[in-house]
């Protein structure tokens, strides 16, 4: 029951049909917007997921590479050999904007002396599994950052989609009920006041329709006393 | 102009080096913390953890999750792969979709 708060009103009943007006075309309209964000979340879910099986196999084999090189050399000289990059990367970030959720797109220029030219080394003392290492890393760097796009994409939307879900269930099963229940209470309230007035004005018209009854008998009692004698 | 920087331990990060990434080799998980905290106040887009760090720090991932910088992605360290950024992925479809639909 919603009663006790509410004001049996008209001017509460007519409030209140326009709350569940605007309440139910929140409600469809956050429905529409689940269903899209669902829809591009389960896309990048399916990509999310291709990604990550291939970086990670990618990084098992360039880790693989590298622990026979750390073995085949000393651990001073492999350091060495990687602490200078012959590359740098600068990373642009811009956004998309997928159903009012901001996702970062990722854009990344790699700035070397030669291209094609990624081993910050001369080989002359290095194990070729380095090569072999470093090799494989960059290949699967590109990889990488796709990845990191994607997933920060799909937690960024896992949390939107959460949070509309929320709201259209609020709305759904708590708001709307309760207005509705709330409407009908105000409207039953209002034709029982009405009821009860009509009986009160037939009552007061009895009332009234019988002393004027009894007045018109007195009065024409005394007359017939006043005649006889 | 924004940076990448990964993150964890020597042997699993050094690689990264060589390819112009910014590289930052800790041991502990309460010295990845530290970094993380550092990094994110700094214009790093995107932190790459290793998942044997990344498992002991799931109540830092998460405070980052719904930040849009930086992005940190576990990757896996030289053990090989744990299944924690698989596993991690399952459960943002459980919490969009309410169940593991996949």
């Amino acid at each position: 029951m919603p009663s006790a708060t509410v004001n049996a009103t008209r001017m509460e009943l007519t409030r209140l049909k326009g709350r569940l007006k605007t309440a139910v075309r929140g409600h469809k309209l956050l429905k529409d917007k689940r269903d899209e964000l669902m829809k591009q979340f389960l896309e990048v879910i399916q990509e999310n997921r291709a990604l990550r099986r291939r970086v990670e196999e990618g990084l098992t084999r360039a880790h693989s590479s590298f622990t026979v090189a750390s073995a085949l050399m000393s651990p001073e000289a492999l350091e060495q050999a990687l602490l200078y990059p012959k590359q740098s990367v600068e990373l642009e970030m811009t956004f998309r904007n997928i159903m009012s959720v901001n996702v970062p797109v990722y854009d990344f220029q790699t700035r070397s002396s030669q291209s094609g030219d990624i081993y910050p080394y001369g080989f002359a003392t290095t194990s070729c599994e380095v090569d072999g290492a470093v090799e494989a890393l960059s290949s699967v760097f590109q990889d990488m950052l796709k990845l990191a796009q994607v997933e920060k994409a799909s937690q960024l939307l896992a949390e939107e989609i959460e949070k509309t879900r929320r709201r259209v269930n609020a709305l759904e099963y708590v708001m709307i009920p309760r207005m509705q229940e709330s409407i009908k209470y105000i409207s039953m309230k209002l034709e029982e006041n009405e009821r009860n007035n009509i009986i009160r004005l037939m009552k007061v018209k009895d009332m009234l329709l019988a002393e004027a009854i009894e007045e018109k008998r007195q009065e024409s009692q005394q007359a017939i006393h006043q005649s006889a004698p | 102009m924004y940076k990448i920087a990964v993150v964890g331990d020597r042997d699993s990060v050094l690689g990264f080096q060589a390819l112009g990434l910014s590289v930052f080799p800790t041991d502990t998980a309460e010295q990845a913390r530290q970094t993380i905290t550092q990094l994110a106040k700094e214009e790093y887009a995107i932190l790459y953890l290793t998942e044997q760090l990344g498992e002991q720090l799931t109540d830092l991932l998460a405070r980052y999750e719904s930040q849009v910088t930086p992005a940190i992605i576990l990757i896996p360290g030289k053990e090989g792969p744990l299944g924690i950024g698989m596993k991690n992925i399952t459960s943002a479809v459980e919490r969009a979709v309410g169940a593991d639909i996949l």
